[in-house]
């Protein structure tokens, strides 16, 4: 009864407890209870169950918890008495915040300067000159993406803000990319930066977006510095992290003649090392500027301007319509930036573009030039801003198609019986219980099965976080709202996994499945996650089940992607042996393919866990309830200590999430199947 | 990829050190360097208006900024969206200059800003008076009159289930930014309600129109003015009369809501500096039906805030004239 929905996650969690022991099967119920590590599990969860039949209810004791938010809120006085008078203000934070200001204003003003046609001239001189410029096919493309970009984004009317994201989105690429790099240098050339740097590295990459907001408006305030700050914090590890690995694989015979010819340390890094990394480094860099958007994007919530200020502002009045429209522009600069970084990094490998810097020199000329031109042409027939009969309004046209899919589709449909009862019914059947069941489990035990799934899979420094992070969250006094979070994470979870490996596997095996997804999650992947919760309000009107199903679809395309990969990555003369024996279909993906492809398979556990929460905690502003409502409420109220302690118990709930699904170090984050952008 | 970074030679070591060495002069060089300016100073030709997300005040907004930039030399005016704590903290270190409607939900705040520093001064009456409670349906009250009651709502809880609230009745709560002691309020009277998180208000009208709609029954946190109460009828709960104080600590609250006189407020500066631009918005003075019609206009008719303003003004020249400052 109530206990039964823990028992799925755990079969997720245990599948690869059982299947080392059974690469080719039988008599496996045995074996397994000669594993220790499985009588370990079944005895936490038995343990866990049995609690929650017999107690009933799990909720943290009182006395065990202590007050964060009081303190919190004194600081937040003390701050804002002495913001404007205090040192470590006007001597270091209000120097970040100033400069960061003024570059934004400058860059703004830049992009304003050139006027429309200088912007867009601009982007597509700089987008053919990075796709290797000339007459090249590639080079043409990569134009045309751009040319593209621009015009819509002026046709949907979003020239304006558009400009504001990309004056913010200029200045934090550049910042974070410093940032990173020297980061990355720490990391790259010394042991113990490498043994410091890591783990901070390591733990960024699971905290939730959201996270980041709040700390940021203590110190900086509502506005543009606390918006750049958190871009730069959240986007910098990735450059830094590449950066290092780039740093550290470089090839030894090369960095040994470097040296024998008596290059100095100096020299070493600035002719040998630097540009061995060089291909790393920009893949750092694509990761990097796809973060910076996604996070400039939902900085909006703590005022940043732009594309994501519409978006925000069009959900809050539910005009689906006019949030569609930034929504694509966003779609649109992400596509541009991670085509045009891609070329420029793919360029890296071609000895085709390895030809004269002469030719550089005047390829670069002709970007400066040609924009020079264009914006003194623009400012010449008077058209510096996009002209405002230009623009096509679709918020008419989408808000009409809205009402209808709200009226039509709702309820009444034949046999599926509609969005809005499909939701209901998902949260009657499915969250509630879930949410009951870890609700009526006693914490205690909760403790310990976190406890043993996390040493099962990480040993016990694992182990202890896990059991730490939980005590965190009970003794602030959120143990109920957390389970309520952790509920829609495991719910969002399963549909996930069930979804996305039967994608997965499928793609795998059908060739012209996967070449048909592989754009489409492409795509995907470079999208904030602030962009799935449009169509789901559309559809569902916001509520736990639009959270969850947002998530599901954030969370997708990494978990296709990575189970895709890796059943198609196993040895093939494994599969042929199978299918010389006789082997059918069915058996050789049980028998040979999943079990083979396994560590694939969790790397796509925990990337899923991972984004799955990430979205679900943002859902709170369409009415996910629990954790994520509170971080809003705190944004919006002011009220830090509401908002700080949800933000930190989302901290929690993500390491933990992560130290349980967490696939063996020897895989982890720098597998060559985390590819691309927002899966961090 | 994985494999094990090679041991490190004494030079790389040396570089990492002066990048530290360097990292460190650099934040030195950041911290010892002067003082950082703080705030801004504002003129009078650029005026800053916070609107919170509620539609009625985003009409007192988009009225003011017309007849500011079209009847009086304002160069520009603008409008930036925040939240009521926000609004109080950017009035307070001038990033912008009006509040035109507070809803007196910010108690430490007003302390704070407007007793202790002094940075924000009072600028009089919007108005309009607007109250919050608890509403229900007419059709349902008719059908149920006890539930005009906390007490007789209270044993109705079970109309009111949802697949969000379970075994309790669903309480559709206010926005995250505004103004509620419903959490308290349950928890302290002991109501066997869960409060539904809508997220914004659009979503909560929608809510309610779906169930106005389907004369389903429904409790919410509502309020007046508010366009939408001229196309549903809502009944009022009475909740405990409200005392002044008997909010405070927010965590004892049992009574219900006051009747509060929306306020203007705006930054010290600009109230003694700003001109005709300040005066004006000090002599700012409507109904709730002139709000409403508005408001209306916006949320329901889907017209841009400017054009809704904009016929308004038109259509109401001779309110409007007297708010102008006098020659």
């Amino acid at each position: 009864m109530s206990a039964a929905p823990t028992t799925p996650v755990l079969d997720k969690a245990d599948v690869p407890e059982k299947s080392p022991a059974v690469p080719q099967a039988p008599g496996t119920l045995a074996r397994l209870v000669a594993n220790p590590k499985v009588l370990l599990l079944i005895a936490a969860v038995l343990l866990a169950v049995v609690s929650a039949a017999v107690t009933g209810s799990g909720v943290w004791p009182g006395d065990l918890t202590f007050d964060l938010r009081a303190p919190l809120t004194d600081f937040n006085e003390w701050l804002v008495q002495n913001r404007d008078t205090h040192w470590i203000f006007l001597y270091f934070l209000l120097h970040i915040s100033n400069s960061a200001e003024a570059s934004v204003d400058a860059v703004g003003s830049l992009l304003t300067s050139l006027g429309f046609i200088g912007v867009t001239v601009l982007a597509v001189l700089l987008a053919w000159y990075a796709g290797g410029a000339g007459l090249r096919g590639r080079a043409l493309r990569t134009a045309g993406t751009a040319l593209v970009t621009f015009l819509v984004i002026g046709l949907l009317g979003m020239w304006e803000p558009a400009m504001e994201t990309l004056a913010l989105m200029v200045v934090c690429v550049v910042a974070s990319a410093v940032v990173g790099f020297v980061l990355g240098l720490l990391a790259g050339l010394s042991d113990r930066g490498e043994r410091f740097l890591r783990p901070v590295f390591d733990t960024m990459q699971v905290l939730p977006a959201f996270a980041y907001l709040l700390p940021l408006v203590l110190f900086f305030d509502v506005g543009v510095p606390a918006a750049f700050t958190a871009t730069v914090i959240y986007s910098a590890p990735p450059m830094a992290r590449l950066t290092s690995l780039g740093l550290r694989g470089g090839d030894a015979a090369a960095l040994e003649a470097s040296r024998s010819l008596g290059a100095t340390s100096w020299q070493q890094l600035l002719t040998a090392r630097i540009p061995l990394a060089r291909k790393q480094m920009f893949l750092g860099l694509n990761q990097t500027i796809m973060m910076c958007l996604s996070m400039a994007v939902l900085a909006s919530m703590i005022g940043a301007p732009g594309l994501g200020e519409e978006i925000f502002r069009a959900l809050s009045i539910l005009d689906i319509g006019q949030s569609l429209g930034a929504g694509i522009a966003i779609v649109l600069i992400a596509v541009w930036f991670d085509r045009t970084t891609a070329a420029a990094g793919d360029r890296l490998d071609d000895p085709d573009a390895r030809r004269g810097r002469g030719a550089t020199w005047i390829q670069g000329g002709v970007v400066v030039v040609g924009t020079a031109v264009a914006a003194v042409i623009g400012s010449a027939i008077g058209r510096v801003e996009w002209p405002d009969n230009w623009v096509v309004s679709i918020s008419e046209p989408v808000n009409t198609v809205t009402t209808w899919i709200e009226d039509e589709l709702g309820s009444g449909v034949p046999v599926i019986g509609g969005t809005l009862t499909l939701a209901s019914g998902f949260s009657n059947y499915v969250l509630n219980p879930m949410r009951d069941a870890l609700q009526a489990t006693p914490w205690w035990a909760i403790l310990v099965l976190g406890g043993v799934l996390a040493y099962l899979a990480g040993r016990w420094r694992a182990a202890l976080t896990t059991v730490l992070a939980l005590g965190l969250i009970g003794g602030m006094g959120l143990w109920t709202r957390s389970m309520d979070t952790l509920s829609q994470v495991l719910a969002g979870l399963l549909l996930t996994l069930v979804l996305g490996f039967a994608i997965g596997i499928l793609a795998a095996r059908v060739d012209w499945l996967d070449r048909v997804i592989r754009p489409v999650l492409d795509t995907m992947q470079t999208l904030p996650a602030f962009i799935y919760l449009i169509p789901m309000v559309a559809l569902f009107m916001g509520g736990r089940f639009a959270g969850v199903a947002a998530a599901v679809i954030y969370a997708l395309p990494a978990v296709v992607r990575i189970t895709n990969q890796g059943i198609r990555d196993i040895n093939p003369a494994a599969l042929e042996a199978a299918r010389s024996l006789g082997a059918t279909t069915g058996q050789q993906l049980r028998q040979v393919q999943i079990p083979l492809a396994r560590k694939a398979l969790q790397l796509a556990v925990n990337q899923g866990v991972v984004l799955v929460l990430s979205m679900v905690v943002i859902a709170g502003m369409i009415g996910g309830g629990a954790l994520g409502v509170d971080v809003v409420k705190g944004l919006a109220k002011g009220d830090l200590g509401l908002g700080m302690t949800a933000g930190v118990a989302i901290v929690c709930l993500g390491i933990l999430l992560d130290r349980i699904s967490q696939p063996g170090a020897d895989i982890k984050k720098d597998h060559p199947l985390v590819k691309k952008g927002f899966q961090f | 990829m994985n494999s094990k970074p090679a041991k490190l030679s004494k030079r790389s070591r040396r570089i990492s050190t002066t990048l530290v060495a360097g990292a460190g002069v650099l934040g030195v060089v950041a911290l010892s360097g002067c003082a950082a300016e703080t705030g801004k100073t504002g003129g009078s030709d650029e005026v800053t208006i916070t609107v919170p997300s509620w539609v009625g005040a985003q009409a007192n907004a988009e009225v003011a900024k017309v007849i500011l930039e079209d009847e009086l030399d304002v160069k520009k005016v603008t409008l930036k969206t925040m939240d009521e704590p926000i609004a109080w903290d950017a009035l307070n270190n001038g990033k912008a200059d009006a509040i035109l409607e507070d809803w007196d939900g910010q108690p430490e705040k007003q302390k704070l800003y407007l007793d202790q520093k002094k940075s924000v001064v009072k600028g009089g009456d919007l108005g309009v008076t607007g109250h919050i409670g608890w509403f229900i349906p007419k059709y349902y009250a008719d059908a149920h009159p006890e539930a005009t009651t906390v007490e007789g709502l209270n044993k109705l809880a079970k109309d009111f289930k949802s697949s969000e609230s379970g075994d309790k009745g669903e309480f559709l709560g206010a926005a995250p930014s505004y103004t509620t002691y419903d959490e308290w309020l349950i928890k302290n009277n002991k109501l066997d309600f869960k409060i539904k998180e809508t997220g914004n208000e659009a979503a909560q009208i929608k809510e309610i129109q779906q169930k106005y709609k389907n004369k389903k029954p429904f409790v919410t946190y509502w309020w007046d003015p508010q366009w939408l109460n001229s196309d549903v009828e809502l009944v009022e709960v009475k909740l405990p009369e409200f005392k002044e104080g008997c909010n405070e600590p927010k965590e004892k609250t049992e009574c219900g809501y006051a009747k509060t006189p929306l306020q203007k407020y705006f930054n010290k500066d600009f109230a003694k500096d700003g001109g005709e631009a300040a005066e004006f918005l000090k002599n700012f003075k409507w109904t709730t039906e002139q709000q409403n019609e508005v408001a209306k206009w916006i949320a329901k008719d889907k017209m841009s805030g400017e054009d809704a303003a904009k016929k308004w003004v038109k259509e109401n020249k001779d309110v409007w004239e007297a708010w102008l400052p006098k020659k």
